[in-house]
């Protein structure tokens, strides 16, 4: 068996070089070997979303894809989202609409909002929410993220159900 | 997972020369890294075939369409003559699985992804198809997500693709190449019935790689045509039930063709050309709609837990059938009906 493979990545702007086995999960490299560990590892099998990063723009299960496969990649994670300490705009939506609760699902949700955003085929609000069932919210944080990710993406219609106006911070009747 | 080794085949000729013992294709690994973390599967080798020129959509001069083996099921889904001219297939693309998912998995992939049976992914019980002649733990078992058609006594998985079920309905085709040269498979012909080897899944032999998909031409369905699927919950769930359905239908308001494939509920795409020559010559109305589901549907048991699958598949062939007669052109709103 083959030792190892070398693994060249552009991580969050920054080039890195890994040696590992053809085993590792980019997730894994990420957790394991690069010390990033914002992205998580939730069910590790795609249902999700937890481990959702961007590749090249688009987002994808992070624990689905072999490092390996991933050599020679822009990878953004994220940690790579801020500009420093000026927080990506959906990062700040997400605070301001409340929109998580235990939190660990939503390096995921920030990342895949992105993808979501960079892929442009939402422009409703139900097609926002089809468009993000790939990230699974255990606390039930949903409202407030379609509120973060519609506010972001300038969609007229920021509410599920505009007869039922969800304010953050309080409990939908 | 298990040890194993991997590279990055240059052309098609290194990648086949490398489908030794042990040794499996890995393009999108969303379903193949997800069995192998499982040991369901635990091949010896993957062989990368990302860099073979494979991902593409191009046209027929025949007005069709090829979808390269290794194309992503997102970029086939939103491509625009794809979304022109197969809206079927696009609907039932962006039915399954998950954004993420659909960037990542390939067209090759998604015709050869495993059943969702959980017997199958459970290596501590017998299981037929993951370790021949160990017996089914499913018959008898959590019948939810099985057959109702095709099975056998060593069977019932289902498959779990909603593009195939699309695919099935459209005629395609299947392109595969191996050392000896290339072949097709009809798409009818691609996925098997379990018989007594539910060990195979498809009639792709030992040596072979899809290269591409050919979609005939097919523009008088696409202003009819439907792609409902239901499930246990609104999005990213496999389909209990799901249907295909595209009708052509002339200026007198007669149907010339139809064709309607059933997702959920055998080990391949259900069709029966039987059934659709039923509609030919007649008005595009629930009543004969109903006829082809007791046509397709012959024969359908339950195994239990399912049992609620042939009725639940009749009414979701008529419904879907409707839904393609009354033109509805774009179908990939999931809140577009309220019915998936």
């Amino acid at each position: 068996m083959n030792s190892t493979y070398p693994v060249r990545l552009q991580l969050n702007g920054e080039a890195r070089h890994f040696e590992v086995e053809a085993w590792v999960t980019l997730l894994d490299l990420l957790r394991e070997r690069a010390g990033v560990t914002g992205t998580k590892k939730g069910c590790d099998h795609g249902q999700c979303g937890a481990c959702t990063v961007l590749v090249g723009g688009k987002r994808i299960n992070s624990c689905l894809t072999l490092a390996v496969m991933q050599d020679g990649r822009e990878v953004t994670t994220v940690e790579g989202l801020a500009d420093g300490d000026q927080l990506h705009p959906i990062q700040q939506a997400f605070i301001e609409h409340d929109a998580f609760q235990c939190g660990y699902c939503t390096p995921g949700q920030l990342c895949s909002a992105i993808g979501l955003m960079n892929e442009g085929h939402a422009s409703t609000v139900a097609e926002v929410r089809e468009l993000m069932s790939g990230n699974i919210c255990r606390c039930g944080a949903y409202p407030g993220i379609v509120a973060a990710v519609t506010e972001v993406m300038g969609l007229e219609q920021r509410q599920d159900n505009p007869d039922r106006p969800y304010q953050p911070g309080t409990v939908p009747a | 997972m298990n040890p194993v080794s991997y590279l990055r085949a240059g052309d098609t000729g290194e990648a086949l020369s490398h489908l030794g013992d042990g040794a499996r294709f890995i393009a999108g690994g969303t379903n193949l890294l997800d069995l192998m973390k499982e040991f369901v599967m635990r091949p010896s080798a993957l062989v990368d075939i990302n860099a073979l020129p494979l991902d593409y959509i191009a046209q027929t001069a025949q007005g069709g369409l090829l979808l390269g083996a290794t194309a992503r099921n997102a970029d086939t889904a939103y491509h625009p003559l794809v979304r022109e001219r197969y809206p079927l297939l696009t609907a039932a693309i962006l039915a399954g699985a998950s954004p993420q998912i659909r960037n990542m998995a390939s067209n090759g992939g998604n015709l050869l992804q495993r059943t969702r049976c959980i017997y199958f992914y459970d290596v501590a019980v017998p299981c037929n198809k993951r370790q021949p002649g160990s017996g089914c733990s499913a018959i008898g078992g959590l019948t939810r997500q099985h057959a109702i058609l095709g099975a056998s006594e060593h069977c019932i998985a289902t498959h779990p693709s909603d593009m195939c079920v699309a695919l099935a309905a459209l005629d395609a085709v299947v392109h595969v190449r191996s050392a000896g040269g290339e072949r097709q498979i009809a798409f009818s012909d691609f996925h098997r019935l379990p018989d007594d080897h539910p060990e195979l899944d498809t009639t792709l032999l030992p040596g072979e790689l899809i290269t591409y998909i050919e979609l005939p031409r097919a523009t008088q369905f696409a202003g009819h045509s439907y792609y409902l699927k239901l499930r246990d919950r609104a999005s990213y769930a496999f389909a209990l039930v799901s249907v295909a359905a595209a009708l052509d239908i002339g200026d007198d308001g007669m149907v010339r063709e139809a064709r309607v494939a059933l997702g959920g509920v055998a080990h391949k795409p259900w069709r029966m050309p039987s059934a659709e020559a039923l509609l030919v010559g007649q008005p595009a109305n629930a009543g004969n709609f109903a006829r082809v589901a007791d046509a397709l549907l012959a024969g359908a048991r339950g195994q239990g837990e399912n049992n609620f699958k042939p009725a639940m598949a009749s009414k979701a062939i008529v419904r879907a059938l409707e839904l393609a007669a009354a033109g509805t052109y774009d179908n990939t709103g999931s809140e577009r009906d309220g019915s998936d």
